[in-house]
């Protein structure tokens, strides 16, 4: 087992995987929390679009990713602030940027393989200079998060008062996005497009489920991504199956997990929240 | 231009394509107004497992892809009955089928062009026995909307006030979901698992802001869809780019000028404050879609946090 490491490849694909595991367990902790798995999965299906403009251009997959995600990150935060259907606004884009891309993959030649490695994602091929990018790109993320980290947990859990505290929520925003942007390119290149969701998402939500504080739950979503994302990647070593596939598997199976452990922890501990017109008026009493 | 229509292969799509173009347009309608894109897209991606699993066990597509959004339309409707968690719930379904998906592909051999024809449909594939496929999938869809179409639109747009009448709105989100399994299943052919949902939300989501009477609006959302489908299916015919590619961006750039000019549109009608009045006071179902608002699917989101509070 131990023998694997002492190729590159392996060694590039944990240390790039350990790099997207953290940051996507950090970052997917304020998705949750701020309701944007959409936004997510709007973000990566744009992140096909540039990684299929890569393979046309014939440069690094990454980086027109980061392109095209920031972009469109910046698009989103500006144009988006009102917060009603925005869902059907996420959903056209993400239509038209999956049907770019695919333009683009039908402009290339050898398209169908280009396109699986994209979508599936393509651990075992990641380059040193994919790893230096992602390491750069996942610290940076991490301290600008950590500068922002107050401000835009107040803003997540009470837009409202928030703002009227003088919180800038429409520039923590679109910060926020960016920062998004940048963690949905990088887990791409472990799990591709469609999976994105699955370290970015899964992870926190079953943390979410467990921890009731901000810090262990992210603290916890961060073990979980981690603990999936290597022990996807030794399963794929071991057996013969694609590593996303893995890594999938481990983090639907922790929320799944921590589904039955909340249920036992923490009876009846979610109550469904105050709604406007279910709010409970006291009783009057009788007087006949 | 139409001298493509002799083969019988764009003869075969063009028929697959309008029934599914009428389907997504009708079924959309619903999505849009209850506010159940993301779970259209997801299950478009459960699809893609089903799809890959029957390509493995060497049945035909369409029963894998009907057993696994059905199954999955279920699935999501028990696991996802606090609104809060809806998203995230649908997500991990998402996400696990997907992996499963190419789990069976991989095992698979020729891998990657049947993952990719799947994922953006061939046109080119479609057999007469699957337009026949079509055709009675759809017209069970819209025998089964004829019959709960009304109740179903009143749930949409007024869940508190259905359920105080005695409709059995949680059944009905439950059976709406199965339907829209079963659209996804068929429109998957024609336009690919990864773009059903252009033809799920595109058309419609462009209606609505154009009309305001539900029927009106699911009339224009199937003219709109038919539209889309027939002019992509005749310039991918004429070219060498993919019908899909067409599809979405017909479907985006419609709907694009649409949008901003029915947000004017929509200020205006604001001031006229009185008339609006007139048409709530007449009491009809109708006058609900008037008010342009969905009050209770979004009042959800700011409450995010409040467990933590």
């Amino acid at each position: 087992m131990l023998d694997l490491f002492q190729h590159d490849f392996v060694r590039n694909a944990f240390l790039a995987g350990g790099v997207v595991a953290i940051v996507s367990g950090l970052v997917g902790y304020f998705v949750v929390l701020r309701g944007q798995a959409f936004a997510s999965e709007a973000l990566s299906h744009v992140g096909f679009t540039g990684a299929t403009a890569a393979a046309l251009l014939g440069i690094s997959s990454l980086e027109g990713m980061l392109f095209f995600t920031l972009l469109a990150a910046l698009g989103m935060g500006l144009l988006g602030k009102r917060l009603r259907n925005r869902d059907v606004e996420v959903g056209m884009i993400l239509t038209f940027m999956l049907g770019l891309g695919v333009l683009f993959l039908s402009i290339l030649t050898q398209n169908a393989t280009t396109a699986v490695n994209i979508l599936f994602g393509s651990i075992l091929s990641v380059t040193q200079t994919d790893v230096l990018v992602t390491i750069g790109a996942g610290l940076a993320t991490i301290i600008l998060l950590a500068c922002m980290f107050r401000p835009l947990l107040f803003a997540s859990f009470d837009p409202e008062i928030a703002e009227a505290r003088g919180v800038p929520s429409q520039g923590l925003s679109v910060l926020f996005l960016l920062l998004l942007a940048i963690s949905v390119s990088e887990a791409m290149k472990v799990v591709g497009v469609l999976l994105v969701f699955a370290l970015l998402v899964v992870p926190a939500a079953a943390a979410e489920h467990l921890a009731h504080r901000p810090f262990s739950a992210i603290i916890l979503s961060i073990s979980i991504s981690l603990v999936s994302c290597w022990g996807g990647l030794v399963l794929a070593f071991v057996g013969h199956w694609p590593a996303s596939f893995y890594i999938v598997s481990l983090t639907s199976f922790f929320y799944f997990v921590s589904l039955g452990l909340r249920a036992i922890l923490f009876p009846r501990r979610y109550k469904e929240p105050a709604h406007p017109s279910r709010e409970v008026f006291p009783e009057v009493p009788n007087p006949g | 231009m139409f001298a493509v229509f002799q083969y019988p292969f764009i003869q075969n799509a063009f028929l697959a394509g309008s029934l599914v173009a009428i389907t997504t347009g009708m079924l959309g309608y619903f999505l849009v107004t209850r506010g159940l894109t993301f779970a259209g897209h997801a299950l478009s991606n459960i699809g893609f497992a089903g799809a890959a699993g029957a390509v493995l066990l060497g049945i035909t597509p369409v029963v894998g892809l009907l057993v696994s959004t059905v199954g999955a339309a279920v699935a999501i409707s028990v696991l996802g009955r606090e609104i809060r968690e809806r998203d995230v719930a649908i997500g991990v379904i998402m996400t696990f089928t997907l992996g499963l998906g190419i789990l069976f592909l991989s095992l698979y051999h020729g891998y990657a062009e049947q993952a990719y024809s799947i994922l953006f449909g061939t046109i080119v594939g479609i057999s007469r026995s699957d337009v026949w496929v079509t055709a009675w999938l759809s017209a069970g869809l819209m025998a089964v909307l004829a019959l709960v179409g009304r109740p179903l639109l009143f749930s949409s747009f007024d869940p508190e006030l259905a359920e105080a009448r005695g409709l059995p709105v949680r059944l009905l989100g439950s059976l709406f979901l199965v339907l829209v399994a079963v659209t996804v299943s068929i429109a998957m052919q024609v336009i690919g698992v990864l773009l059903v949902f252009a033809l799920l939300v595109g058309p419609p989501a462009t209606a609505i802001r154009l009309v305001q009477r539900p029927a009106s609006a699911i009339g224009l959302s199937i003219i709109l869809g038919l539209a889309y489908t027939w002019l992509g299916i005749i310039l991918a015919a004429n070219s060498t780019w993919p019908v899909s590619f067409y599809i979405t961006t017909l479907a985006f750039v419609i709907y694009l000028p649409v949008r901003y000019l029915a947000k004017y549109r929509n200020d205006k009608r604001v001031q006229s404050e009185s008339n609006r009045h007139l048409q709530v006071s007449a009491g009809s179902l109708e006058t609900e879609v008037v008010t342009n608002d969905k009050p209770f699917s979004d009042q959800s989101t700011p409450m995010k946090g409040q467990r933590h509070a």
